[in-house]
């Protein structure tokens, strides 16, 4: 197995299908186009994400006051545009849902972990295009499901992503029904979605890599991606399970978490948070990977500490298994289990100021072009920094009993999620864009799209420190209900104006995208000069992927090697200097 | 400090405020030293045509120094940390002033012993949202939930803990300052979980013993000790 697999892999597939419209764009098996399909999925729900946060940030800065252009809606929804609190509740569950399941990770995982796996490695395809085809549909149909939760009686579930129980275990409590119910069978069906592809993920990695890809010569967003794989494979039947005993909970009578039937409320929290840790890494695994693919191509200068950056993510695959409690220091669970939770959670910390560092140590000496796929992966750096220091202090426990379940915990999953993940996709789709469409984006839109996003995404999250060190709760409708937070008010309105003008922004990555999918420049098969092997594919990329399977002579980051005539050595060019300094 | 924390009355309130700031000075020392090198590097090493970027794969002794370094200082916060959290959470010192709050949607049922110093019996009394408590002396929450699960939150005491329903938990704080504070819930607990809000009035000795006098007229005269 530690070898690479030297089988001609789907070299028969690579020839099954010159099908039609419905083969090629539907139901299509090739991993390319189901990349594509889950990226159009996935901005398709960003667009509802985002606009439901706006709402949220529209009543936290004029609580209570008619959102415009929303008169339409029509009761018991809204008010002549009026969000009434169940509805408000409804909003910020579904932001958070459709972002973490519907966005973030379809990204990542769905369409890169998709488009570059196979590309990456050397092969034709996924191991099991038939499964990955249904990867796809079934997340299409879970993405469905919650969306429908929206038009049945009594709503979309509002009992926050978290879902905590009782809560959400029992209608009475937050007069939504149905829509509660929707909202589990949609994540246990995306959950077979995701279990389906991190099954074909992890096969295709261990047993499809090209000849002379050795586990130490994978670029590390594969790396990542399997990683990420590994912990999807291992989290997801877990939340599976919590989910199914909520469903039970709530429609067939019994009491996992529901006090008076013998359960236990604080039960769910904990199998709710051992799925979500290992989640909050799926979420930001792969954008490190992307981070550490990027940065070394316009730097020009092989990644700093490549086995250290393998080991550390390694590490956080094993560590975030054992850091579930420090999301329930105030829970009630027992006190001296907080100080178990504490020390592993600073553990975890560790790797990933090493992953920064080394990124720092990559640019340093570098010949840094600030191409917008660089100016997006700068901002993941700079952006996870932040995320990462917030996060010490709600590790410190004392600390945490105040700024627990403040906006400062707001403030830092936005860090690490949009800051993080965000940034990383944006980087990610101008990096790749021209070899998945052919064409490149424009880049002066692009970077007005960079600078834009990267203002107003501060402008909109940092103050939400600020009003967590004073005291704000999440998830309540009206700050000017409390006399202590009257001080803070003028933030929430800062804070929302920055986040209308971060949404007004993406409409200008949204002209980019679709005006560069069809008018867009030529893409050349290389563009940005790098080594890995997708580059070597043509542009287009033709089903089969390579002509000929490449043949991989060295590591992926062989950049500015002395005394060779171009800074670039790419992993499947024949001789050169052999420089596998891994 | 920053002006945006809200004052301390309580009496662990200032340990959990200076580990506060010694974390606040900590990140803040890395920020800008992680920041400031991002961004001197990027301005020294700009493009410039014909330059050769340094070819390096990394350096062992760097990659060791930067693993150990923020290791210590993690494992000193955690060390710091232990001590407080213990006694915060996990010592609960004797106190002459129990109350039982219990939650439901959306209101805190505030339960005092009465003079006799005993729950359960008939000069038990319930006052909504209304916690009322002397001023440097320990108080004994006992948290309960009626339905959901809620967060027992006192900004200005640097309290918070969830309560569960099905569950009692044991807590205390100790006000050092007289006044009229706010209770706001802190955990998603329905449509109603904003503006779920009480009022703690920390009183002084005097006042406490009047309070108790005008909620407990029948006990006679029993001072300071009636709420006992």
């Amino acid at each position: 197995m530690s070898h690479p697999a030297a089988i001609p892999a789907h070299d028969v597939h690579a020839e099954h299908e010159h099908g039609g419209f419905i083969s090629t764009y539907i139901f299509s098996q090739d991993h390319k186009m189901i990349g594509k399909q889950f990226l159009f999925l996935a901005l398709f729900m960003m667009i509802f994400g985002g606009l439901f946060a706006l709402m949220v940030r529209w009543q936290l800065a004029w609580p209570e006051q008619p959102v415009p252009g929303m008169s339409w809606v029509p009761e018991p929804y809204m008010y002549e545009g009026i969000i009434p609190p169940e509805f408000y509740n409804a909003l910020f569950t579904m932001h958070a849902t459709l972002m973490v399941f519907f966005v973030v990770m379809p990204l990542l995982v769905g369409c890169f972990g998709n488009f570059l796996i196979p590309l990456m490695i050397g092969t034709r395809d996924m191991a099991f295009p038939l499964i990955n085809l249904l990867s796809f549909w079934i997340a299409f149909v879970a993405g469905i499901i919650m969306m429908s939760s929206f038009f049945v009686e009594g709503g979309a579930a509002a009992s926050g992503w978290t879902a905590y129980a009782p809560l959400s275990a029992k209608a009475v409590y937050t007069g939504v029904g149905t829509g509660q119910d929707l909202w589990i069978i949609s994540l246990i069906v995306l959950g077979v979605s995701s279990l389906l592809g991190s099954i074909n993920y992890i096969t295709t990695i261990i047993n499809m890599r090209a000849p002379g890809m050795t586990l130490f010569r994978l670029p590390l967003v594969v790396w990542s991606l399997f990683i990420t794989a590994i912990l999807l494979l291992l989290a997801l039947p877990e939340l599976t399970a919590a989910l199914a005993m909520l469903l039970f909970d709530r429609r067939f009578g019994t009491s996992f978490f529901i006090g008076e039937g013998g359960g236990e409320p604080i039960l769910w929290q904990h199998m709710f948070w051992f799925f979500g840790h290992p989640e909050v890494y799926i979420l930001i695994l792969p954008a490190m990977g992307v981070a550490s693919e990027i940065l070394p191509v316009f730097a020009r200068k092989p990644i700093f500490g490549y086995r250290a950056m393998a080991y550390s993510m390694i590490a956080i695959a094993f560590l975030s298994w054992i850091v579930w409690g420090h999301h329930m220091f105030q829970s009630g669970m027992n006190p001296a289990l907080g100080m178990a939770f504490m020390t592993t959670t600073m553990v975890i910390a560790v790797p990933s100021a090493i992953k920064t560092f080394n990124w720092l140590g990559t640019l340093w000496g570098g010949n840094i072009k600030f191409d917008s796929p660089m100016l997006y992966a700068l901002a993941f750096v700079s952006m996870f920094v932040i995320g990462g220091l917030s996060g010490i202090f709600m590790a410190a426990t004392p600390v945490d009993i105040f700024i627990h379940d403040t906006y400062f915990i707001v403030a830092h999953i936005h860090y690490v999620v949009f800051g993080g993940s965000i940034f990383a996709i944006f980087a990610a789709i101008t990096y790749w864009f021209p070899k998945m469409f052919g064409r490149m984006l424009n880049e002066p839109l692009a970077k007005i799209h960079f600078f834009g996003t990267f203002i107003f995404f501060n402008m909109t999250f940092f103050p939400m420190h600020i009003i967590g060190i004073g005291g704000h709760m999440r998830r309540i409708y009206n700050p000017t209900q409390y006399e202590f937070l009257q001080p803070l008010q003028h933030w929430n309105v800062f804070m929302t104006i920055g986040a209308l003008c971060l949404g007004a922004t993406q409409l200008v990555f949204a002209f980019n995208f679709l005006y560069s999918l069809f008018f867009g420049a030529k893409a050349d098969r290389n563009p940005w000069h790098s080594n890995t092997l997708e580059w070597e594919a043509p542009t287009p990329v033709p089903h089969g992927n390579f002509p000929k399977i490449p043949h991989v002579y060295r590591g992926p980051y062989e950049y500015s090697v002395p005394g060779e005539k171009e800074d670039y050595l790419p992993q499947a060019q024949a001789g050169g200097r052999p420089a596998s300094a891994h | 400090m920053l002006p945006w924390l809200p004052e301390d009355i309580s009496t662990y309130g200032p340990q959990i405020d200076s580990l506060f700031y010694l974390i606040f000075w900590i990140t803040s020392i890395t920020f800008v030293l992680v920041q400031g090198a991002l961004i001197v590097f990027l301005i020294q090493y700009r493009y410039r045509p014909g330059r050769q970027a340094t070819y390096t794969h990394g350096n062992n002794t760097l990659e060791i120094a930067w693993t150990i370094a923020p290791s210590i200082i993690l494992v000193v916060l955690a060390l710091l940390s232990r001590g407080l959290w213990h006694e915060i959470k996990q010592t609960i010192p004797p106190s002459k002033y129990p109350v039982v709050v219990t939650a439901k949607q959306f209101n805190w049922e505030i339960t005092y012993p009465g003079p006799d110093g005993q729950f359960g019996t008939a000069d038990d009394k319930t006052l909504e949202n209304e916690l009322n408590v002397p001023v440097h002396q320990v108080v004994e929450l006992r948290l309960r939930s009626r339905d959901v699960i809620h967060s027992f939150f006192i900004p200005v005491m640097r309290f918070k803990q969830d309560m569960l329903p099905g569950r009692e938990i044991l807590q205390w704080f100790e006000a050092t300052k007289t006044g009229r504070y706010e209770i706001p819930c802190a955990e998603l607990c329905g449509f109603g979980h904003s503006g779920m809000l009480g009022h703690l009035t920390v009183h002084s000795a005097d006042d406490y013993a009047k309070w108790v006098q005008t909620q407990w007229p029948a006990a006679g005269a029993g001072g300071t000790t009636a709420g006992r």
